[in-house]
């Protein structure tokens, strides 16, 4: 039986022009190779087949991604994890760890400099269209000191191996590099494939590295005193990196929240949580940095927290990193460093960058015209979006016409050496052959107290095919990276967080907001659709069967629906027939103005509209729901039928949203984890009934008393309470049963007296879960005062009695619908918001610039 | 006549549709004092209540104030009133200034050379930003104006003529939005795009120039009163003469703003001088009207019909 080794070994070609990390000129394993590799030559290949899978499954169910923005298969893919790891010696680590630390204290001297006194421009040694012709400059961030005077708390360099052995820097990540997370994670995945290799062979621990970080975040913190808060601000789950975000959130132990989960109060910024307001201390941001202030920043921003840069000049908060620090992603500035470290630490850069040249200054534009063939021209400001473009690879049209562009704007080009990167052995995952292939390494450093200090491994990229572009944007893969230790390594466990759970949620105790507001709303709409779609039921069922003794009742459905806005006004309705340019019959008018209830999304009263906004909502809590109940979500917008519905196919379809409906409430007592979030999807159900009942049984008692007796009938259907009805009487509707089984009857879900009980309850429940109170007292005493009402003053059948009795009950619900709407906003108000103002009702918030400067205009004057 | 005072009223006034729960707001409305310009009072009301959360010099040392309201509004009137005095400026005879292209040059990097601490904050207006951009066509169409050896103001005059007569005034054209190669394609524009437009062909030829956000005094037609609300904003560029400082040169108006200029602030472009920006929660739909009064001093009383509070306090 072949060992995997042995095949390794024998059948790995490696490149000839290229340095490779296991094997030299002559084929032999280099020393720091071998340990593994004989730990290797003991497995047999199944065995090694076997993790290979085991790789793949592991990342699949810890839901390992990384999303690609260009994937037409969508944007959420597997992380992608070679079998190998990457093996560097002690000693050679030893000098790429101080290189590294040597090159993030220099960088970050420059950002305190450039964002400082700009000292170093004065003396010339930085070219001003470096800083002040960047984009990523950020002028209002000028003369902000950060807290303890750390701009770029983690940094990480992108270093290569070129064919003669030595490492250069390829680029440098100052922002908020990704990529800390997913080493992490490659190496959980690696130590459960190859657990022997990890102990024999002595690889440094990656754990202490993070335990630094965190602590040095939350010792530099503005704290004053307090117990800090650290929390992980995304800009949410369609970033390229968002599994990361997560996963470093949950290891780290910061709260993973979105810019709107933040708010800013005086001089300091706050988490907003369902149990109030919590001040955050530090930000470890993966936001860019233009985007996390529209009032000062980009105004457009929607992801980023007004105010907040008011709170960094406060020195109230920390960011990690420095507001502006991405000024220096630019390889621009890689020529400048060397003298740059000798003047402000009198020493020479240890590792240098791949020779560079910014086309800005003249002789370096003309070197690079005349060289080509030797370069890999990349855009001076990250902010242009080039891919680098390789000279060698240009025809002659192509290279005509860089070079044009480049004479037009030379600043904004950088060219750099192309570097043959080393090569390293491969897994092919399928049949165990083992290829060559470019790799890069990312290494990271963090600020800490006592300066930065290295993570002993790194994060690996391996080129997808053969090539020198090892972008995991491009589809490459990744590779776990083994320093070794050469001495015994003390065995920290890495924390094995949970996974593939909660991307919102935060610790048990401190539950943001948004997830409640979302639940809150998703509890509304989706009542709120139930009730519309027995309401359209009992109108439709009416209009199709178009029998004389149906049309009273239409009429006041007709009246009802219109008061509850949802039917096109017969404005609108006109409006539309004309443009069909269809003379309609009064009865297709009404045909069509009830199915547009139902499939038109315009009609924001009606149907369609509230399904897309329960869906929506119900996406912001996906990964709180289970599978079956997610699926049920998903697939209710597509029962709606298309906009040539007729009544037949609206009726077909109001059944299943009915139906999915049902299940939904099910699955929201039944299903659902009864955490304090819990709590407010199961207010906003009731408050929607609430709402709906008593809106819809006020309307009908305000009808004209001549047209009240043929409502009652669809009324006890769009109550769902036909049946009860019926078994209860036997007998054609009458008033006083009707308001008694859908008003006053305690036992029935349906009832409005019910919703008012079970609602106080809840709001009382939760009060005491809390630990807070809820709303002002407003269900209780409505409660009271329904059972007050007397029963008696509805046996006339008619009369003046009887219409007090009624316009006094319509007025008592009209309070209740009111109440609840009052309600709603409270919470809003009290637990989502978190403002001392209401937003407007059904819209959430609103953000936006306020244009102040749109309808500015300037306008000519008289010359004087 | 020496000095000449002016007073400025600047007022804001949104109507919303829903009410604001809370409104962030930056604010640049006060101007600045220069060596032309002196600010002898200057007064900001809001209106509901509003927190000022500072009063501070924004990056190009423009007063800025940033405010908050975190309370229900259905309204936000801001009003600026503002007393200045301004001296003739000194402009340089226009042939004694340097050629261009030497400007051009020391304004360029080199490698290992100190630049000049003047040419250095010149500098911060000599790229691109967010509005004004730096184009080889743009640079074609200004080298009429900037043959080699030229002096800078011979050029910078010649360039603000051009504009002056090329193109048109029209406030339907463009919007605050248009791109500036839009403007320059229709040839037509009001101030903003004049003067974003004037400052993208002097950056593309390399030269240091920024933008003025301010006022112009107007004349009401003969025989009528001057009435409050009847001027408007105004902008214009200035542009970096090594030796000399700093020159205005107003490419609406094809003037080299003088005694009837009253500046608010500069930048790089609008985008950084913009006179209220910020955050609303809520709101919906607004209205908004803009009024603007820029008098004679003396001339208060009789525009307002009563003596203003801000001088009185006084």
């Amino acid at each position: 039986m072949s060992t995997a080794s042995k095949s390794l070994l024998s059948e790995y070609v490696p490149s000839a022009s290229r340095y490779d990390e296991m094997v030299d000129d002559i084929q032999i394993p280099r020393p720091h190779w071998r340990g593994f590799l004989s730990h290797l030559a003991t497995l047999p290949m199944e065995t090694m087949l076997g993790r290979s899978r085991f790789v793949q499954e592991a990342i699949a169910s810890d839901g390992v991604t990384y999303n690609v923005y260009a994937d037409p298969k969508g944007t959420s893919r597997p992380w992608e994890l070679d079998l190998l790891p990457l093996i560097l010696p002690a000693d050679e680590w030893r000098s790429i760890s101080a290189a590294v630390t040597q090159r993030a204290r220099l960088l970050d001297a420059v950002l305190a400099d450039l964002y400082g006194p700009q000292q170093l421009l004065a003396e010339g040694l930085i070219p001003p269209a470096l800083v002040f012709g960047q984009r990523s400059f950020l002028w209002p961030a000028q003369g902000i000191t950060p807290p303890g005077g750390v701009f770029m708390h983690i940094y990480a360099a992108d270093l290569a191996r070129s064919p003669d052995g030595r490492w250069w820097v390829l680029a440098d990540r100052t922002r908020g590099p990704s990529g800390a997370g997913y080493a992490l994670q490659n190496r959980m995945t690696l130590s459960r494939a190859f657990p022997d290799s990890f102990r024999e062979l002595q690889v440094e621990q990656l754990a202490p590295f993070f335990r630094d970080f965190q602590d040095s975040l939350y010792r530099l913190s503005p704290t004053a005193g307090e117990a800090p808060l650290a929390v992980l601000l995304t800009p949410g789950p369609f970033n390229e990196t968002y599994f990361e975000h997560s996963f470093l959130a949950r290891y780290l132990g910061f709260p993973l929240v979105e810019g709107q989960d933040l708010v800013v109060r005086g001089d300091c910024v706050y988490l907003k949580t369902l149990r109030g307001l919590r001040r955050v201390h530090a930000i470890l941001r993966r936001l860019d940095d233009d985007f996390c202030d529209p009032v000062e920043l980009r105004a457009d921003s929607a992801l980023g927290i007004p105010g907040l840069l008011h709170v960094i000049r406060a020195g109230n908060v920390l960011m990690a990193n420095a507001l502006g620090s991405a000024v220096l992603e630019t390889g621009a500035f890689a020529g400048f460093y060397p003298a740059l470290n000798e003047r402000l630490f009198g020493e020479k850069l240890a590792m240098p960058s791949i020779a560079t040249w910014w086309c800005g200054e003249a002789p370096a534009l003309e070197y690079v015209v005349t060289h080509l063939d030797e370069l890999v021209i990349k855009p001076a400001y990250p902010s242009m979006q080039m891919e680098p473009v390789f000279g060698h690879k240009l025809d002659a049209a192509g290279r005509a016409r860089l070079i044009d562009r480049m004479h037009r704007q030379p600043h904004a080009y950088v060219a750099q050496e192309w570097v043959r990167l080393s090569h390293a052995p491969t897994w092919g995952n399928a049949d165990g052959s083992v290829v060559s292939r470019a790799t890069a390494l990312r290494v990271f450093a963090v600020a800490t107290p006592n300066g930065y200090t290295v993570m002993p491994g790194a994060l690996t990229r391996v080129a997808p095919q053969e090539g020198d572009v090892v972008s995991m944007q491009s589809g490459g893969s990744s590779k776990d990276t083994w320093v070794l230790a050469g001495r015994p390594v003390a065995r920290i466990p890495l924390r094995r967080p949970r996974l593939g759970a909660s991307d919102v949620a935060t610790s048990a105790v401190d539950i943001a907001s948004r997830v409640g507001e979302n639940l809150f709303w998703m509890g509304r709409y989706a009542e709120r659709c139930e009730g519309l779609a027995r309401l359209l039921r009992a109108a439709l069922v009416r209009v199709a069967d178009a029998a004389p003794q149906s049309e009273p009742a239409l009429r006041s459905l007709i009246k009802v629906s219109e008061r509850l806005e949802l039917l096109h006004t017969e404005e609108e309705a006109a409006e539309i027939a004309s443009a069909e340019t269809v003379e309609m019959p009064e009865v297709v008018a009404i045909e069509t103005r009830f199915v547009s209830a139902v499939v038109d999304p315009k009609v924001a009263g009606g149907l369609a509209a509230n399904v897309h906004r329960l869906h929506s909502c119900a996406n912001q809590v996906r990964e709180r729901m289970s599978t079956d109940n997610w699926h049920v979500f998903n697939r209710l917008p597509q029962r709606l039928p298309g906009p040539k519905a007729t009544v037949s196919s609206a009726l077909a379809s109001l059944d299943e949203v009915m139906l999915a409906c049902v299940a939904l409430a099910g699955f929201a007592m039944d299903d659902m984890t009864r955490d304090e979030s819990w709590h407010f999807l199961l207010l906003g159900r009731r408050l929607e009934r609430l709402a709906h009942v008593t809106a819809m049984v006020a309307h009908v008692l305000r009808l004209p008393p001549a047209e009240r007796p043929d409502a009652l009938e669809w009324l006890l259907e769009a109550a769902n309470s036909i049946v009860t009805f019926r078994a209860r009487y036997r007998r054609a509707p009458e008033l006083l049963p009707v308001l008694h089984l859908v008003v006053f009857d305690e036992s029935n879900p349906h009832a409005v007296a019910f919703q008012l009980r079970e609602l106080w309850l809840s709001v009382e429940r939760t009060a005491a879960e809390l630990g807070r109170e809820v709303t002002s007292d407003v269900i209780g005493p409505l409660a009271l005062a329904l059972r007050d009402v007397k029963l008696e003053g509805f046996e006339p059948e008619e009369g003046s009695a009887l219409e007090a009795s009624c316009k006094e009950l319509a007025d008592l619900l009209g309070r209740a619908a009111r109440a609840a709407v009052g309600v709603s906003d409270e919470l809003q108000r009290r637990f989502f918001s978190h403002a001392g103002t209401p937003a407007p009702l059904g819209q959430g918030k609103a953000r936006r610039p306020s244009e102040a400067w749109r309808a500015a205009r300037v306008s000519k004057v008289d010359k004087p | 006549m020496t000095t000449r005072s002016y007073v400025v009223v600047h007022e804001t006034n949104y109507d919303y549709e829903y009410p604001v729960g809370l409104s962030r707001q930056i604010v640049h409305l006060e101007p600045r004092s220069t060596s032309f310009q002196t600010l002898r009072a200057h007064a900001l009301r809001i209106s509901p209540d509003a927190e000022i959360l500072g009063t501070s010099l924004d990056p190009f040392g423009n007063p800025v104030t940033s405010l908050c309201i975190d309370a229900d509004h259905d309204s936000l009137s801001v009003r600026a009133e503002s007393w200045v005095d301004l001296k003739p400026r000194n402009y340089p005879e226009d042939p004694s200034t340097p050629p261009w292209d030497a400007v051009r040059a020391r304004l360029a990097y080199q490698a290992g050379r100190r630049p000049d601490a003047l040419d250095l904050e010149a500098a911060r207006f000599l790229f691109e930003s967010t509005r004004v951009r730096n184009k080889r066509e743009l640079a074609e169409w200004t080298a009429a104006c900037f043959p080699p050896g030229r002096p800078l103001l011979v050029g910078v005059r010649a360039l603000m003529t051009r504009i002056h007569t090329e193109l048109k005034f029209d406030p339907t054209a463009t919007t605050v939005s248009t791109p500036v190669m839009e403007v320059f394609e229709r040839r037509r524009g009001v101030c903003q795009d004049f003067a974003h437009l004037m400052l993208s062909c002097l950056r593309s030829m390399g030269l240091a120039a920024r933008y003025v956000s301010g006022y112009l005094l107007t004349r009401p037609p003969p025989g009528r009163p001057r009435l409050v609300g009847a001027d408007a904003s105004h902008a214009w560029v200035s542009v970096y003469c090594p030796d000399h400082g700093w020159v205005d040169a107003d490419p609406t108006n094809g003037v080299f703003p003088s005694l009837e200029h009253v500046t608010l602030g500069w930048g790089r472009d609008y985008d950084d001088v913009i006179p209220l920006r910020g955050v609303l929660l809520g709101g919906g739909d607004h209205e908004l009207e803009i009024k603007v009064t820029v008098a004679p001093a003396s001339d208060y009383e009789t525009i307002f019909g009563e003596r203003s509070e801000l001088m009185r306090a006084r």
